[in-house]
């Protein structure tokens, strides 16, 4: 295997857009692509032309079996007036958005195009929960680990199990991590589930008080969160709040030439480090613990941008559970092996700490349209390299920042590195 | 049939109430699912070995909600059931039902706990067929 550790050209995202994340009954995957878009198109600081567009790459799991929509690329492209650039869509499950990116800075490198449209998107909320199960599914080996009962769930369940196993983690830990993200998605006007556990908590009482139902006795979030019947069990020992939400939602960036990005912007960011790995089905891996695919994308990202794990200063990661989060800030190089699981609750992780993660809020509060995912956490360090991520903003500057986005249980995993010239 | 390195053959031992590996003939290197391909050296000269059946838990999950297939074997949030990833004895892990364990207790299931091979029958006529499990000795 031969990676090469430069771009022939450099590319800077000079725009980006998305939708409100949610549940929408009243929107198609093509209604919330376009909501994206025309956020895009007023995000560019000194306009453009969106003629200029050559490309287009959209990462989208399954329009297929949520929408009854297949060969959406097209479509897409149409929607926004693009027709008849050439139009890609990605298809790398959870990864879809992020192998999409990584597919735009590929043709920008290559010369074949100057300006890039990347986008996700995704409108799960249509099928009832079971069905939505069952399609998720689909993107582990339907040949092996699905007979065997494994649902999106029950894997991460099953790594986290290993985890406990192995490095003595309690489920009070991965609640440290669903209060961090939620307390960020509380400050995030896109997000789906934009509210603190506390305040969600104390809704549930306000709302059982006002329809005279028996008022729930807790004292505070842990006695909610330990609640089997506010937080009960998906697949142990993952409880609701460690799961990241369905959620219809798009998102989509500009890439230009690196030489051009002063024509749309004084404040541009480039994509310095690119990197994308396979891996195996989770039985098939001598690690349970960690993700072989997150650390050599990782590493090939870091190679290419010439800099360390260290010099990252936030990251959105791939929290579609909060287990993830952990095993994701250690297949980083962040933390030390069996030592990430105690940072949400000693606060290194919070906006104000050392090692900001999920400022947006993550998978888990601002919500998980899968091929648009990758793409949203573009958007978010976007947003906090130019100081322009409002009440989440963190204290400190960030001039360098990272993306990790993972695909099935670590099957595809696409990292990349950004900095602010 | 013949017996091609392919998950229907696969299944068709599981059928026959054996779990079977594959083996490269050059390199020795045992995989489990079988591979038709060593990606250790690439050989395609690969044979069937039949596994032991003896393992340990690597890694679990007790689900509370799981996929409509097993909602219609009568699983559900009061009912959960357990999936995990075993250790062979040959040194292969597999994803499997676990059985003999209290998915209702899941604290009580501890990883590395010995476990021996079951073939459990599910559907009956063109949708019959073999799930592969373990279960606590």
């Amino acid at each position: 295997m031969h990676i090469k550790k430069s771009l022939p050209r450099s590319i800077a995202i000079v725009g980006a857009g998305m939708s409100k994340f949610g549940a929408f009954p009243d929107k198609t995957g093509r209604d919330l692509f376009v909501e994206a878009f025309k956020e895009l198109s007023g995000s560019i600081d000194k306009g453009f032309d969106p003629k200029e567009i050559d490309e287009i790459y959209v990462g989208n799991f399954s329009s297929d079996l949520f929408e009854g929509q297949a060969h959406n690329a097209p479509i897409m492209a149409d929607a926004v007036g693009l027709v008849p650039r050439s139009a890609t869509r990605i298809e790398d499950a959870c990864a879809s958005g992020g192998v999409a990116l990584r597919q735009g800075v590929m043709a920008i490198a290559s010369g074949l195009a100057d300006m890039v449209l990347v986008g996700g998107f995704e409108r799960m909320t249509a099928l009832p929960t079971a069905q939505v199960t069952d399609t998720l599914a689909a993107a582990g080996d339907t040949l092996f680990e699905i007979p065997a009962g494994f649902t999106f769930p029950a894997f991460y369940a099953a790594m986290a199990s290993a985890y406990m196993h192995r490095y003595g983690l309690k489920p009070e830990h991965l609640m440290h991590v669903a209060l961090k993200n939620h307390a960020n998605g509380a400050l995030n006007p896109k997000a789906q589930f934009g509210v603190t556990v506390p305040d969600w908590m104390q809704g549930r009482i306000e709302a059982a008080k006002k329809k005279n139902k028996p008022v729930p006795t807790w004292q505070n979030e842990w006695d909610f969160l330990h609640d089997d019947a506010a937080n009960p069990l998906v697949a142990w020992p993952l409880r609701l709040f460690d799961c990241s939400p369905i959620t219809d939602g798009a998102a989509c960036v500009l890439l230009v030439a690196a030489d051009r990005a002063r024509e749309f912007t004084d404040n541009p960011i480039t994509i310095i480090g690119s990197g994308q790995a396979s891996g195996m089905p989770l039985h098939d891996r001598a690690e349970l613990t960690s993700i072989g695919a997150a650390k050599i994308a990782a590493q090939q990202a870091y190679e290419m941008a010439g800099v360390t794990a260290q010099d990252i200063r936030i990251a959105e990661v791939h929290d579609c559970f909060t287990i993830a989060e952990v095993i994701a800030s250690e297949d980083l190089g962040f933390f030390e092996a069996g030592t990430g699981y105690g940072m949400a609750e000693d606060g290194v992780t919070a906006r104000d700490g050392a090692k900001p993660i999920n400022t947006s809020g993550g998978l888990k509060a601002k919500g998980h349209p899968v091929g648009a995912s990758g793409v949203a956490q573009v958007i978010e360090v976007w947003k906090q390299m130019r100081g322009e991520a409002g009440a989440r903003q963190v204290p400190q500057d960030v001039p360098l920042a990272l993306t990790h986005n993972v695909g099935g249980t670590g099957q595809t995993c696409a990292v990349h590195v950004f900095e602010r010239k | 049939m013949s017996n091609e390195f392919t998950s229907a053959t696969f299944n068709k031992f599981l059928g026959e109430h054996k779990l079977m590996g594959a083996r490269c003939t050059k390199c020795g290197g045992l995989y489990l699912p079988p591979r038709a391909i060593c990606p250790h050296c690439y050989s395609d000269q690969i044979e069937w070995i039949e596994m032991s059946g003896k393992a340990t838990l690597a890694a679990f999950a007790a689900v509370f909600i799981g996929p409509s297939t097993l909602q219609a074997e009568g699983y559900d949030r009061n009912n959960p059931y357990c999936a995990g990833i075993v250790e062979l004895d040959e040194g292969v892990k597999i994803s499997a039902r676990i059985l003999g364990v209290d998915a209702k207790n899941p604290a009580s299931i501890a990883i590395g706990t010995p476990l021996t091979i079951e073939f459990m029958e599910r559907g009956v006529a063109e949708q019959q067929k073999t799930v592969l499990a373990f279960k606590t000795i």
